[in-house]
């Protein structure tokens, strides 16, 4: 029998169109996402010429470098043109450090991401259990401790309680690292294979390089960790609580069963789909980087890239910036979406 | 931004409680500097025109003639050109560059490299070209402008007879450091001259190469072995990029690095004190002032400038907000330079300020707005101002912007008053009496946006002339008086308000010695410094 269309169509697994429609809506989404900030990158009233050329230029100098940027076409070939461009892997250059931002993005977005992977997994590590504990025991001291806790994380702002850390455990205690990634003794030690200086440090197998690494991030990811934990650990408060007053906590816990159980095996696994919203959205907060921490710090991350970027109308950097951005709460959001099935047995 | 400042205040407290003895150390055949270096975008001579990449670029390089850092005040010397000779029309000198000396690369230093250089930096036509296209090269003529005659003898021919120290003194701007021309040549890309190349890297005969250079994280230098002058003590320089004064503080006190280059007032104030650590304060070029649009019927009024000159609270900003980091300073050439005066003529005298706003015929004043770039102390002072000439009767709104945004405004010749910052662009005082009082013509459309003098219609062909006479005037004492009397009268009829000279507060381990930040003429050198 010949092969008709209907039936080549049948033939497509559904997970495969779901695939499919995913990609379609993350294409629809960085698109509509790079328009809006390209629109107001150019209304913006900063010359990104002037940036380029400098304050001495000449009316020349300065028209040639109009013309080169584009900017003399339609506001809306310029965006096609963008549109081409990062469809064909090119970010264009940032005229702020002068190299191209996929390289500049290659660079700083690991710094981030090193960041910030630890931070949230000090956030889920201490912040999930606190959170479960302060609503078992709501009302005692544990509760309140751990309020007050979260209350800090809050209210502190992070630079002045990076400063401080800093003054404690670097300058007087001499616990870990100062500003910077690495001491300057091991600077450029290991190659360069994902960026992140952990990860790169334990496939060249130099133990010396992690531990210096790790002594200088240790300060900054507790500070973001803390923050990340004061959210978590008050979502999953409130989570927790919700599910302790329903009636099939009461019905367990009338069956009998030890409270350990009730509260692990019944309610909590029944917070775990809002908790993966939670620790998502908390973690992609922290991979657009934390501009003030990687200040202090001297972290060279994506968030300072993109704020001194905007601020010197480098409009390339802070597209480029904005797309990976983009993409990791894309990607983070479509995750989230994958683990939801896994754990909810009726979404599937 | 303001809670920021007030928590960073807070947090500086909590740290100068405790003062911290130094207990690490550097390696002692290295100096690590902390500093802001995201301003770098290229270290091409012929293109930087950054801070930074022009600080690096001249430890990296060399030139026909330059300054030697330990006696800046001797003005320009021989450098790669051991002496010169200049015909009798006045027009063409002819440098003589010293034989036997190589390039980093290994390739020998000839004048054909100089030539090449200048050629250049002329053909790739960047911001900084002005420096040597005001002497009338062009693209096109540029090749038969600029000569090697042989291989140890280059001759620069300008379109005029100008002062001899005006083109040397050119000739020490970064624009004209001397590039290894067969390296270069060799990195060319689409007939970028190298270009591209040389963003990153270098070609030069300095007394350092570049090693390595991470945005925003830091610049690697290490000794030039082929280099002719005495060999730096210091084999390694590693400048890392700290954005954050208290950060820059914290690692000098714990002494993971040598040198801090932008400490706050407060850190200077609290490391002066500590023992193993000094701070080294050198008269920056770069000046603070204010200028009024001539376009303004108020600000027009030669009696309404000279009203708001009167109405300014010098003395209170530089010992106050600005302590440390500026000085009172009053006319366009900064001090050091050659013909800078000292005089003061103005201080804060509000009565006086509000009778000449009388005789203006203002008696009540008028509103007014400065653009202002969100930068601390320019915010600080346009406070200021807007205190002490309000008391007169002036009221003064202000706009802030980014720099980007003020810039514009004030290129498009729309502001009132503007608040800023000015610093020279090359070591001869042309650099600012050919901005100050120089413009060559007042029309929108003339294009003149480079001038100082243009964005603010200042129409001035009286002083014009007399900057222009200036440049050519070989006989020294002559053109030195020429300046004197220039700023003199320009201190009195200018719509330039101008109020502070920068200081530079370095803060360094007391064991480094020599170190010269460059005054106002020049930039660091760290090839002399010492550690013992």
């Amino acid at each position: 029998m010949e092969k008709t269309g209907g039936q080549l169509q049948l033939s497509i697994p559904p997970i495969a169109t779901k695939t499919i429609s995913t990609l379609f809506t993350i294409v629809i989404t960085m698109v509509g996402l790079l328009f809006i900030t390209f629109i107001i990158g150019r209304v913006m009233p900063v010359d990104p010429v002037l940036a380029i050329v400098g304050e001495r230029a000449s009316q020349a100098q300065y028209d040639e470098a109009y013309v080169s940027l584009g900017l003399d076409k339609p506001l809306l070939v310029q965006f096609l043109i963008y549109l081409n461009d990062v469809f064909h892997g090119n970010l264009g250059e940032s005229i702020r450090t002068g190299m191209p931002v996929f390289d500049d993005i290659k660079r700083f977005f690991p710094a981030t991401m090193e960041l910030a992977t630890i931070g949230t997994l000090i956030g889920i590590v201490v912040g999930i259990p606190l959170g479960v504990l302060a609503a078992v025991k709501r009302g005692t001291w544990i509760d309140q401790t751990a309020r007050f806790v979260a209350l800090i994380g809050y209210s502190i702002p992070v630079f002045w309680i990076g400063l401080v850390g800093l003054l404690i455990f670097y300058g007087i205690l001499g616990w870990v690292g100062g500003p910077g990634r690495l001491d300057i003794f091991y600077d450029d030690v290991v190659p360069t294979v994902t960026g992140m200086i952990l990860i790169d440090s334990l496939l060249a197998g130099d133990f010396e390089v992690f531990s210096n690494a790790f002594s200088h991030i240790v300060l900054p990811a507790c500070i973001l960790g803390y923050y990340s934990l004061a959210y978590i650990s008050r979502m999953t408060r409130s989570f927790m609580l919700e599910q302790l007053s329903s009636e099939y906590v009461t019905a367990a816990r009338v069956k009998g069963l030890s409270e350990a159980r009730v509260i692990w095996q019944h309610a909590f696994r029944n917070i775990g789909v809002q908790l993966i919203t939670v620790v998502a959205l908390s973690y992609a907060g922290l991979l657009e980087g934390s501009v003030l921490t990687e200040i202090i710090f001297s972290w060279p991350g994506i968030g300072s890239y993109i704020t001194t970027s905007l601020l010197s109308a480098d409009m390339a950097a802070v597209l480029g910036g904005t797309v990976i951005v983009g993409l990791v709460f894309v990607c983070l959001n479509v995750l989230s979406d994958v683990l939801y099935r896994l754990l909810d047995p009726r979404s599937k | 931004m303001k809670h920021f400042k007030i928590s960073l205040l807070a947090a500086a407290a909590v740290v100068s409680v405790a003062a911290m003895p130094s207990l690490a150390a550097t390696p002692k055949n290295m100096l690590v500097v902390a500093q802001t270096i995201d301003d770098i975008i290229s270290f091409d001579p012929a293109q930087s025109f950054e801070f930074t990449s022009n600080e690096i670029d001249n430890n990296i390089y060399s030139f026909l003639v330059a300054f030697d850092p330990m006696n800046l005040d001797a003005g320009y010397q021989p450098d790669l050109a051991s002496s010169w000779d200049i015909s009798e029309d006045g027009k063409t000198i002819t440098f003589h560059i010293v034989e036997g000396r190589k390039f980093a690369s290994g390739n020998p230093i000839t004048a054909k490299d100089a030539a090449y250089s200048l050629q250049r930096a002329i053909k790739l036509n960047k911001t900084p070209s002005f420096i040597l296209s005001q002497f009338g090269f062009t693209a096109d003529n540029v090749d038969e402008k600029v000569v090697a005659t042989d291989d140890y003898t280059l001759q620069i021919t300008t379109d005029k007879k100008y002062a001899v120290s005006f083109v040397l003194n050119c000739l020490t701007a970064n624009i004209a450091s001397i590039v290894d021309s067969k390296l270069v040549m060799e990195h060319e890309a689409d007939g970028d001259m190298g270009n591209d190349w040389l963003r990153s890297n270098t070609a030069g005969s300095g007394a350092y190469i570049l090693k390595s250079f991470k945005p925003n994280e830091s610049v690697v230098l290490t000794a030039n072995d082929n280099y002719y002058g005495d060999k730096p003590k210091l084999k390694q320089v590693f400048i890392r990029h700290v954005a954050e004064s208290a950060s820059q503080r914290l690692l000098l006190e714990k002494g993971d690095v040598d040198i801090a280059r932008n400490l706050s007032t407060e850190d200077v104030a609290a490391i002066s004190g500590t023992e193993g650590l000094k701070v080294q304060d050198e008269l920056r070029g770069r000046l603070m002032y204010w200028s009024a649009n001539q376009k303004s019927e108020y600000l027009s009024n030669p009696k309404v400038l000279e009203a708001m000159k009167w109405l300014t609270d010098y003395e209170g900003m530089a010992n106050s907000f600005l302590k440390g980091q500026y000085t009172v300073h009053q006319t366009f050439l900064p001090m050091t330079y050659f013909g800078a005066i000292d005089d003061k003529p103005y201080h804060l005298d509000i009565e006086k300020g509000k009778a000449l706003l009388a005789e203006a015929g203002y008696p009540d004043g008028f509103e007014i707005n400065a653009i202002v770039r969100e930068a601390q102390e320019r915010i600080d002072i346009a406070q200021s101002l807007q205190d002490t000439w309000g008391k007169a009767g002036i009221k003064l709104t202000l706009t802030i912007g980014t720099g980007a945004q003020t810039l514009d405004k004030y290129r498009a010749r729309v502001h009132d008053i503007y608040v800023g910052a000015w610093g020279p662009d090359y070591s001869d005082p042309n650099t600012n009496a050919g901005t100050f009082a120089l413009n060559p013509g007042n029309a929108d459309d003339s294009g003149n946006t480079g001038y100082l003098a243009w964005r603010n219609a200042w129409d001035i062909p009286a002083y014009s002339q007399r900057t222009l006479d200036a440049v050519v005037e070989n006989d020294v004492d002559k053109r030195k008086q020429m300046y004197v009397d220039l700023q003199k009268d320009f201190q009195k009829d200018s719509p330039f308000g101008i109020m502070f000279q920068q200081i530079e507060q370095a803060g360094m381990q007391a064991n480094v010695k020599n170190l010269s930040l460059g005054g106002a003429v020049s930039s660091i050198a760290f090839w002399p410094v010492t550690k013992d």
